[in-house]
Parts: C-alpha cells; sequence; structure tokens
C-alpha cells in the first residue's frame, strides 16, 4: 500500500492539513502536496481508467508528462475535466472525480474491452466502421461516444474569471530549475530584461531531489539564494505557475499563469494568458524520463524511477513498502537509494545492463541492495495493483527466471530533453546515440526576423543531463541569448554515471503475448505490438502510425511515449530512429483552459460594437436589432404585441403612404479630396465620375480587378476638388483600404486624399409621401422639388440645425436623406419625431429598408452579389462607361466567359399561387449532371412578401435573363413539390419612379 | 505571429497591426493588354520557399503601405521599404544577395 511517510517531504507543511474529496470521500493531505501525492498517501493509488481498454491506472509520473491520472475538479459552473492530478495543487475544500468509467472507478463495466483487446487492434476505428456508411452515425458513432471519452465537457457557462497579460522582455527564460536560473544570472548580468516562467510552484527543478551539491551547497540552498538574488535585480521578473505553452514566430510566447486555481475563491482571476514578445527565448525546459516496455507496464503501481524518488523525497510518499528499480542506466540507482534512505525496501534492482559498476550502483550495493544485471522484467503480476514481478533475461524471449513479491515498480529507460518549446517555430533535432535521444541541433535553430538563432536550448533540455554540464550549458546560452559576455557558471560535484543502453522493448526477444502488453501510450491504449502491425501493414511515416495507432494523440501529447514509440517503428522497419524522425511538436506544451485562451472577450464585451448616435434611442423604442458587421441596426421597432413580420408589414405601408425615418448613419462616407480626385474616382468606379456638377448626386458601382460587382453608393460632388463617396454599411472600411490600397501603391504620384468620416455624420432618411410636408414644418431651407430636384443635395438648416439634404432614394419614396454631425443626430432625429407626430411619422428598420428596395428592383451588395457577379449580369450595364480607356475590373470584364450569353443575368418573379419563393433555392432545369444532380439555371437572391402589393416578390439570377420574360419557371423547395413562378420585370413598384423623382 | 518594421514610423509592429497585402512589385495590366497578361497579372503568383516580397499595410498605425522582404521558410527579415518602390532598393538586393547566393532577384 502506498502511504505517508513519517519524515521528510521538502515541500510539504505537516503543520498545515488540507482535506480535499475524491469520488466524494473525505481525505486529507498537507499543503504543498499535489493532488497525486495526496492520493498516494491515502493508499488511493488507482485513478482514473484507460480511454480505450478501461484498464485500471494510477499516476506514473509526478509532473506535466502524466497520461493517466486525469480528473474532474470542481462541479457545475467551476467544473474542470482532464486535469492532472500530478500538477494540480491540493487546496483545502478541493473535488476531484475519477473520470472514464461506469458505474464506478473500482468496478467499471467498460473494462470489458480490455478482454476484448485482441479484436481491438491498431486502426481498429478505420477497419471497422467504414461499411456499412449509414451505421457510422446511426450505431456506432453514438455508441463510441458514450462510451470512450474523457471527462465530461461542462455543461454551464464557466463560473470563473480569466485575463491576459502583455510583456516584452529580451530574454524570456522557459523553466525555473538550476539551469534557467543559471541561464537567468548569465542573462541578466548585462542588464537585459530577463523574464523567468517556471510551470509548477517551486524552483529548482529535479535538482535537490537528485541531491546535487552545486557551489558547495545544496541545491535547495543554492536555488533559494539564487532566487533571491535574481528577484533583488530590477530587469528580472519572476513568475512561478506559469507554463510557457508555445513559441510562435518571431519570438511570440504564450503562456499560462495559474493564478488563482488553487486558492479559488479569492478574488483573482483562475488564470493568465500572458502575450510575451521576447527578444529570445532560453529553453530550459529540462528533461522527461521514459518509460520501459514490459508486460504489464501499466499496471498502477509501475511509475517512472523519477517520480517515485520525486514521491518520496518532495512529498514523504511512499508508493508501496517494497519497490523494484528496472532501468538501463545508472540514474534510476538514486531511486533505489532514495527508497533505501527512506527506510523502505528495495528487494531488487533489475538492471538491463550486463554491467553496472559506476559510483551509483557501488553506493547501491554497499547499501545492501541487490542488482541483477542483464535482467529485465517480464511481466507485472497484479491488475488494480502491482503484486509482484517475473525476471527474465533482457537478451532472451521472457522465460520466467524467478518471482519477486513487491507493490511498486520504478522504471527508468533513459531521458527525453523536453525540446518542444526549440521545435515549435522549426528548431531541428539530432539524435544522440551515446544518450539515445532528440536533442537540438545547435546548427538549424529557429530563426527570429534578423535571421539569428531564437531559441537557446538550455541544460538538460540541450542534453546536457547532469548538474554540472547543465549550468555550464546554460550560463553559456543565457548570455548568448542576451547578446552579453560570458559569466562563471556555478559549479556542480560531478558524479561519474556509466551510459545507458537503449532498450526499446523488454526483454529484447518478447513474444506477441508479451508485446500486446507492453503499454506505449497509456491513456489511449497503444502497444508495441499496435505500432509494429501498423508497420506491417505499410505506415511507414511516423506521422501516419500516429494517427492510424494514436499514439500520442492523448492529452499528454506522446509526451511519455514518443520515443519509445518511434523506436520500436524504426525496429519493426528495420531502420534506424534518426531515419524514422519525430512527430511534429506543436503548442501548447500542455493544455490551456480555453477560458485563458477567450480571457475577457466574452459576453459584453466579446467584440467592441458600434453604434449610431441614435442607438440608445432605439433600444428605449424597444427595437430588435440586427449586427451589420459590428454595427447593430434596428431590424424592425415591434409595436404593443407585434410580431416582426407585423412590425415591418406596418413600417412599409407607413412609409409607402406616409412618412417613415430610417436611421442610415452607419452607411459609409468617404470624402476624396485633391487635383487628382476626379481621374481617381474614373478609375474606382465603373462610370464616370469626374463629370458630376457640383451639388449633384450620382449612383456607382466599383469593381475588383476582376470585375466582380464588390460596392455599390451614391457619389456626391461637394466641390471642385471634393467628393463624397457612399459605400455600403459594411464596405466602409474596406472600400477605404482598397482606395489607399491603389492610391499609395498603383498611382502614388496622383495627388488625392481619401478620409473615412463616416461616424463623423448622423444621417437620417426621411421617406414617404409626405416627405417634404415634414421638413417643412421643421423649416430653414427651401425643399421644393424645384429648388432640391432629384439626385440632388443642398448645404442648410432645418430646425435649426446645420443639415446637407440628400434627394436620394433607397425605398422609391420621394425622400430626402439628411446628415448632420454625429453630435445633432439625437437632435434631428427628435425634431423629426415631434414634428412629424400628426403625419404619423415613424421609425422603420432594416427589413422594411431590404423589402421596399427590393419592391423598386434595386439591387443589394451580399444578395444579388456573391463575388462572381459583374455589373453587366445585374443589367446594370448603363452604370458602366463605354467612354472611360480604363477603370478597375474593365479587362476583367473583357474576358470572353463574361459576355457570354449563358450567364444568369437579372430578373425578377412572381409566384403564380402568390407564395413566397424559398431563400436561396435553385431554378430547375432538365436533365441530370455528370454526378446525377437535378440540372439548374438560375437562383433567387432576393425574396420578401411585399406588404404593398400582397404577394410574394422576388428577383433572381436566370440564364438568358429578362429576355425569357413570362416564361414559367420552377424553383426548388425543400421538402415540398418547386414552386412555379412567371419571370417579369424587377421593378414591381413604381416603374416610372415618379415617387422618388416628385 | 510576424513583427515587421515599418520604414515610415520605424516602430516594429506586430502582425496584429498589420493587414497582409500578398505578393508585391506586380505590374499592372488593364485594358489592351493579352489574355496572357492578364493571366499572369491576376493569377499567378509566386509563392516561393525562400526569399519573397511582399506588401503590407500598417493598418492599426499609420496606415501606409509598405513592402517587405523575407524568407517564407525561415521567416528572416531582409528589409522593409515604402511602397512607392519601383523595386527593391540597391543595398536590400545585395544584403539578400550576399545572405542567399542562390537567390535569383526579385522580378
Amino acid at each position: 500500500m502506498s502511504t505517508r511517510l513519517s519524515k521528510g517531504g521538502r515541500l510539504i507543511d505537516r503543520a498545515q492539513a488540507v482535506e480535499f474529496t475524491f469520488n466524494g470521500k473525505r481525505l486529507r493531505g498537507f499543503a504543498g502536496d499535489t493532488l497525486a501525492a495526496s492520493l498516494l498517501a491515502n493508499d488511493q493509488m488507482l485513478m482514473g481508467r484507460s480511454f480505450k481498454f478501461h484498464r485500471a491506472r494510477g499516476a506514473v509520473a509526478s509532473g506535466a508528462e502524466e497520461p493517466n491520472a486525469l480528473v474532474n475538479l470542481g462541479r457545475g459552473a467551476f467544473l474542470e475535466p482532464n486535469q492532472r492530478a500530478t500538477t494540480t495543487e491540493t487546496f483545502e475544500g478541493l473535488e476531484a472525480q475519477s473520470q472514464n468509467h461506469w458505474p464506478s472507478l473500482e468496478m467499471d463495466i467498460g473494462v470489458v474491452n480490455n478482454a476484448l483487446a485482441r479484436f481491438l487492434p491498431g486502426g481498429f476505428y478505420y477497419k471497422t466502421f467504414i461499411h456499412p456508411r449509414a451505421a457510422w452515425k446511426h450505431i456506432f458513432e453514438p455508441i463510441i461516444r458514450k462510451a470512450a471519452g474523457l471527462g465530461p465537457a461542462p455543461k454551464e457557462m464557466d463560473g470563473d474569471r480569466y485575463e491576459q497579460a502583455y510583456a516584452f522582455c529580451d530574454v524570456l527564460i522557459a523553466g525555473g530549475g538550476i539551469a534557467g536560473l543559471q541561464a537567468a544570472l548569465a542573462a541578466a548580468s548585462g542588464g537585459a530584461r530577463v523574464m523567468v516562467l517556471e510551470q509548477t510552484p517551486v524552483w529548482g527543478g529535479r535538482a535537490s531531489v537528485d541531491g546535487d551539491v552545486i557551489d558547495g551547497m545544496a541545491a535547495d540552498l543554492w536555488v533559494t539564494k539564487t532566487v533571491q538574488a535574481l528577484a533583488s535585480m530590477p530587469n528580472v521578473t519572476l513568475r512561478t505557475r506559469c507554463m510557457v505553452a508555445g513559441v510562435y514566430d518571431h519570438g511570440y510566447v504564450l503562456a499560462e499563469d495559474r493564478v488563482a486555481d488553487h486558492t479559488p475563491g479569492d478574488g483573482r482571476p483562475k488564470k493568465r494568458l500572458w502575450r510575451i514578445r521576447a527578444g529570445r527565448i532560453v529553453a530550459a525546459t529540462g528533461a522527461l524520463e521514459r518509460p520501459l516496455s514490459f508486460a504489464g507496464n501499466d499496471v498502477p503501481g509501475v511509475m517512472l524511477a523519477s517520480a517515485v524518488r520525486d514521491y518520496v523525497v518532495n512529498w514523504a510518499v511512499s508508493p508501496g513498502d517494497r519497490t523494484v528499480v528496472v532501468t538501463n542506466n545508472d540514474d534510476a540507482y538514486r531511486t533505489a537509494i532514495a527508497l533505501k534512505q527512506a527506510g523502505l525496501a528495495v528487494p531488487c534492482i533489475v538492471d538491463a545492463r550486463a554491467v553496472a559498476n559506476g559510483p551509483l550502483p557501488t553506493q547501491a550495493r554497499a547499501m545492501g541492495i541487490r542488482v541483477e544485471t542483464g535482467k529485465g522484467i517480464a511481466k507485472v503480476k497484479g491488475t488494480k495493483r502491482v503484486t509482484g514481478v517475473t525476471l527474465c533475461m533482457q537478451a532472451g524471449e521472457g522465460a520466467a527466471l524467478e518471482d519477486i513479491a513487491c507493490d511498486a515498480v520504478a522504471m527508468s529507460g533513459g531521458w527525453s530533453p523536453v525540446v518542444h518549446l526549440w521545435s515549435h517555430c522549426g528548431g531541428k533535432l539530432t539524435w544522440d546515440d551515446t544518450h539515445a535521444m532528440f536533442r537540438p541541433d545547435a546548427t538549424r535553430p529557429p530563426i527570429s526576423h534578423d535571421g539569428l538563432a531564437m531559441v537557446y536550448p538550455a541544460g538538460a533540455a540541450n542534453g546536457a543531463l547532469k548538474a554540472a554540464q547543465a549550468l555550464a550549458d546554460a550560463a553559456l546560452a543565457g548570455a548568448a541569448a542576451a547578446g552579453a559576455g560570458p559569466i562563471a557558471a556555478a559549479a556542480a560535484e560531478a558524479r561519474e554515471e556509466a551510459a545507458l543502453e537503449p532498450v526499446w522493448i523488454m526483454p529484447q526477444g518478447a513474444s506477441y503475448k508479451l508485446r500486446a502488453k507492453m503499454w506505449l501510450d497509456y491513456q489511449n491504449d497503444v502497444k508495441v505490438s499496435d505500432v509494429q502491425l501498423a508497420a506491417r501493414e505499410g505506415y511507414e511515416s511516423v506521422e501516419h502510425t500516429k494517427r492510424y495507432t494514436t499514439l500520442g494523440m492523448a492529452t499528454d501529447q506522446g509526451k511519455l511515449s514518443n520515443i519509445n514509440g518511434l523506436a520500436v517503428l524504426a525496429g519493426a522497419l528495420n531502420t534506424d530512429i534518426p531515419n524514422v524522425g519525430t512527430t511534429t511538436f506543436r503548442p501548447p506544451y500542455t493544455p490551456v483552459t480555453l477560458g485563458a485562451l477567450a480571457g475577457e472577450a466574452r459576453g459584453e464585451i466579446f467584440q467592441p460594437l458600434r453604434r449610431s448616435p441614435m442607438h440608445t434611442w432605439h433600444e428605449q423604442a424597444q427595437a430588435y436589432f440586427e449586427p451589420v458587421g459590428l454595427w447593430r441596426r434596428p431590424y424592425c421597432f415591434p409595436r404593443g404585441g407585434e410580431n416582426h413580420a407585423q412590425a415591418v408589414e406596418r413600417e412599409i405601408l407607413n412609409t409607402r403612404q406616409g412618412v417613415g425615418l430610417l436611421d442610415a448613419s452607419t452607411l459609409g462616407k468617404l470624402i476624396v479630396k485633391g487635383p487628382d480626385a476626379g481621374r481617381f474616382l474614373d478609375m474606382m468606379y465603373t462610370n464616370v465620375m469626374s463629370n458630376l456638377g457640383l451639388g449633384k448626386c450620382r449612383y456607382g458601382l466599383m469593381c475588383n480587378e476582376n470585375g466582380f460587382l464588390s460596392d455599390d453608393g451614391v457619389v456626391v460632388r461637394l466641390a471642385e476638388d471634393t467628393w463624397l463617396c457612399h459605400t455600403t454599411t459594411g464596405g466602409a472600411d474596406r472600400i477605404h483600404a482598397h482606395m489607399e490600397d491603389w492610391l499609395q501603391c498603383e498611382w502614388w504620384d496622383w495627388q488625392v486624399y481619401v478620409a473615412n468620416v463616416t461616424e463623423e455624420y448622423a444621417q437620417i432618411a426621411v421617406a414617404g409621401p409626405k416627405a417634404r410636408s415634414l421638413l417643412e414644418k421643421l423649416g430653414g431651407m427651401d425643399v421644393s422639388a424645384d429648388a432640391l430636384p432629384f439626385m440632388t443635395f443642398a448645404d442648410g438648416t432645418l430646425g435649426g440645425l446645420p443639415v446637407r439634404a440628400y434627394r436620394i432614394s433607397f425605398s422609391g419614396e420621394l425622400s430626402y436623406e439628411l446628415a448632420v454631425p454625429a453630435g445633432y443626430g439625437q437632435a434631428l432625429w427628435d425634431k423629426l419625431m415631434a414634428a412629424g407626430a400628426d403625419l404619423g411619422v415613424m421609425p422603420y428598420g432594416t427589413e422594411a429598408m431590404h423589402i421596399m428596395r427590393a419592391e423598386k428592383g434595386f439591387i443589394m451588395i451580399g444578395d444579388e452579389t456573391d463575388g462572381t457577379v459583374i455589373p453587366q449580369d445585374l443589367n446594370l450595364g448603363w452604370a458602366i462607361s463605354k467612354k472611360k480607356a480604363d477603370y478597375l475590373g474593365k479587362r476583367g470584364q473583357e474576358r470572353s466567359y463574361l459576355s457570354s450569353p449563358d450567364r444568369w443575368t437579372l430578373a425578377g418573379f412572381e409566384t403564380l399561387d402568390g407564395s413566397v419563393i424559398p431563400d436561396g433555392a435553385y431554378i430547375i432545369a432538365a436533365g441530370v449532371n455528370a454526378n446525377g444532380q437535378g440540372n439548374t439555371q438560375g437562383r433567387v437572391t432576393s425574396t420578401y412578401y411585399s406588404p404593398t402589393l400582397k404577394k410574394g416578390i422576388a428577383m433572381g439570377l436566370i440564364k438568358g435573363g429578362m429576355a425569357r420574360a413570362d416564361e414559367v419557371v420552377e424553383f426548388t423547395k425543400l421538402g415540398g413539390s418547386p414552386v412555379k413562378a412567371r419571370i417579369v420585370d424587377p421593378v414591381f413598384y413604381d416603374k416610372q419612379g415618379a415617387k422618388q423623382n416628385g | 505571429m510576424l513583427t515587421l518594421e515599418c520604414p515610415y514610423c520605424g516602430i516594429m509592429a506586430d502582425e496584429t497591426e498589420l493587414s497582409p497585402g500578398y505578393e508585391a512589385h506586380l505590374k499592372r495590366y488593364g485594358p489592351g493588354s493579352s489574355d496572357e497578361e492578364f493571366e499572369a497579372y491576376m493569377f499567378a503568383r509566386k509563392n516561393p520557399k525562400g526569399v519573397h516580397f511582399e506588401r503590407w499595410r500598417h493598418a492599426y498605425g499609420c496606415g501606409k503601405w509598405f513592402l517587405a522582404a523575407r524568407d517564407t521558410a525561415t521567416l528572416e527579415v531582409f528589409g522593409t521599404y515604402p511602397a512607392q518602390s519601383a523595386g527593391p532598393p540597391q543595398a536590400l538586393q545585395d544584403k539578400i544577395k550576399a545572405k542567399r547566393p542562390d537567390w535569383k532577384g526579385y522580378k
């Protein structure tokens, strides 16, 4: 059984007990514990179930690499699934639930998969569920979804708060072990701005656990002194609980800061995402120990040797009374020694190497520990808990030599540098044969904007696994990253260690039966036999094997399984490990909470909203808003018990018969000014704008160079050298940028300024037969048909306010658009509403505007256009100048297929039964295409019920266009028979324009 | 996320301040050009692995367009210069040639 030792524990505070629950059971730990340490101290070795076979699993590691011990933390709005017990700090009141089991952790039905394991090999999902196709959706997927999966996604909105922060530094140091601290000293010595981020709550990494002595001091003391020295430097920032998640282009770094993960409810944000721009990055991220592949290496109680050492030394937790150590290197002997020093039994050290005579093995033997060289573990006994191991010859096939009773196994297959941050942005790796590991290739670093190395690996992350080398390496890396002069590195006492001997399968000649129980990926249940099967089935690329077997695709992203897996693949392919290569290392290093990535961008402040000057009035009038880009525009203004359709109908009829107001402030307004402004606009628009008379308005079309219609609007000549271009609401910023592009990059010698004044003005459309009467009641300027005819404008005053009145109409009614400085918008609106009260004035929204323009046959950018429509398709040839030698899109429109008679062109449609054609409907043509789908000859682009005409009206594009007037065609209708409609003139209302011109 | 120096502001601008404008130094072909010329102008983009010239706009800064020479594989930036340039400055071309002897020139 696992238990708390009576002495020791460098990270715990025995004076501070904390109570927490696991699956509802009340347990007790100490401040300074991780949840995994607390659980082990309470003999809770079983912490979860694996993903596929639901096998019993306990913690195998003690840190970020943990694949097994995943729990749900909290509940309700504060539920967080898939949290690693090995990195979760135990705090008072913590609630944890194990996951991926039913009905309980101890008694799990899904474990039946385990009995079926031989029928669930690698690639099982791909092989089994391909046929029949329908079965996937209706049978397989729902069952798999129910049975598989880790923690449940929270159902409630996240109750926690997150924030984001920005930081800048010259050198960012990822990792606060002795290498990171040494690198920080070197980098900061020359005055560079240095940030040191450590993912755990504790500085110093593994050095203290490993018993290193630095500059004559115990590592703990050296770490404390160094952190103090760094903290006193004004150019150094230190943060613990802050994990560098990813390194991106040109020194952009994301880091997740677990601000109040361990102190919930104290008012601080749970997490903070740091967005850091670093000059250089030092990756002092250490190394991770590799498991060994022997049968039953996933049984709870089998742990990494370093993890066993951590639990004993850091948290005074014994993983078991009797621990067998199995290794291919000297480092694991430290674990045996630490166990022995804690008063625990080590029945045997099983060393796969033929000889082990270095100082550490010698010390172990001297302590009376039995060492068996040339041996391996044939299999582990026990299911929910290790009960013993069977020894065999490493060189053999697994014949049992001896059974040893034990309740834990500490395994070490050597160490792999954490190269993730080096690799995120393209740093390359080299295979180090001596240590059997990939380490950063200093000749091929990731590059920053200046062409120089962006990331400097330091210490164990650079393959310098021993303290003395790591410190020397880190001092150089830190100085190089800062461009500073060298400093003397701290000196660690070196202890001779013999080379490891790569062991990828134990024993090397293991039978299939044993290989099918050797776990590579613990979370996804990928075994040695699965990778070998993938190789036999032709998966030669490591990336393909990964996806076929799911090796390394779990939440731990293969931190433990990666090297062992590709070594097995290399063996199966009869090639070298460097030839197989690694899978791609992608950010984040460990999972980042989605809430932290979202930060405060949620709810009300998810994105900035643009509001017209009259927005508050609209809100008070109970307007129903719709999003138009970042604007919120009133869709309609429902009254009493009206639904939206009823409100829209009332607004239209009131405008057609009386007078209505539309808040048109959102329309884009660009001032184009300068000696060459006219010439410039002639290039921008398809029609001529340079000859527009002073005081006149003209409707214009803009195309891109392909010739396709991009935007439209009314252009106004304000002065000899000044035009005002109206754009669509959504187009203002885009068209402004488009104009700037051509002015700055193509015709940069033309003297033109463009200013986007969209938000400088409030604009109100006053539309309807009584519009003139309303303006006359306000008084101040002559708005008569003679003084202000259609398509002209005038400056003046109305109701005492300075206005510019345009006689333009998008509704087809007698219409004035009144522009006032934005600050006067509400005042003008109020005066119009007050003066118009006895005329029955009402505001109308965007839907009424859309329907009224459709009744008039006016096109709408985005409805009639989709980026593949030229003006000629919309019968707008009249707005295309034949005289101009050039305009944007002219050459594009000359291409032969754009003048094909087969193009779909604009027409109006009326259903025979008066119904409304469904949105998005296609016009049916005879026959089928090559895929057996029905042919089409056109589609609807705008379709509405017209309150004015009391029937459905539509515009659409149809092959042959208006040449086919009066023909009856059929539109598709989902779930019904086709809708018959007649091709008609798209101008349904006031064809002569008497009303708008009046 | 790239950083590029805006040649107008003289500051290192984050990619989030910039908007991309694709390949630089394209010659516009308008009315009167052949189909081949127009096709090349509209659609034939270089997309090299290595030295490339791009248009960028300091959209959330000064609003100016500028041109950048960078390596699309290593992300090294060789230099930036105003959009009102018929070709890359000679000094920049020399610098690129020195760093990438195999470079065939910007055209």
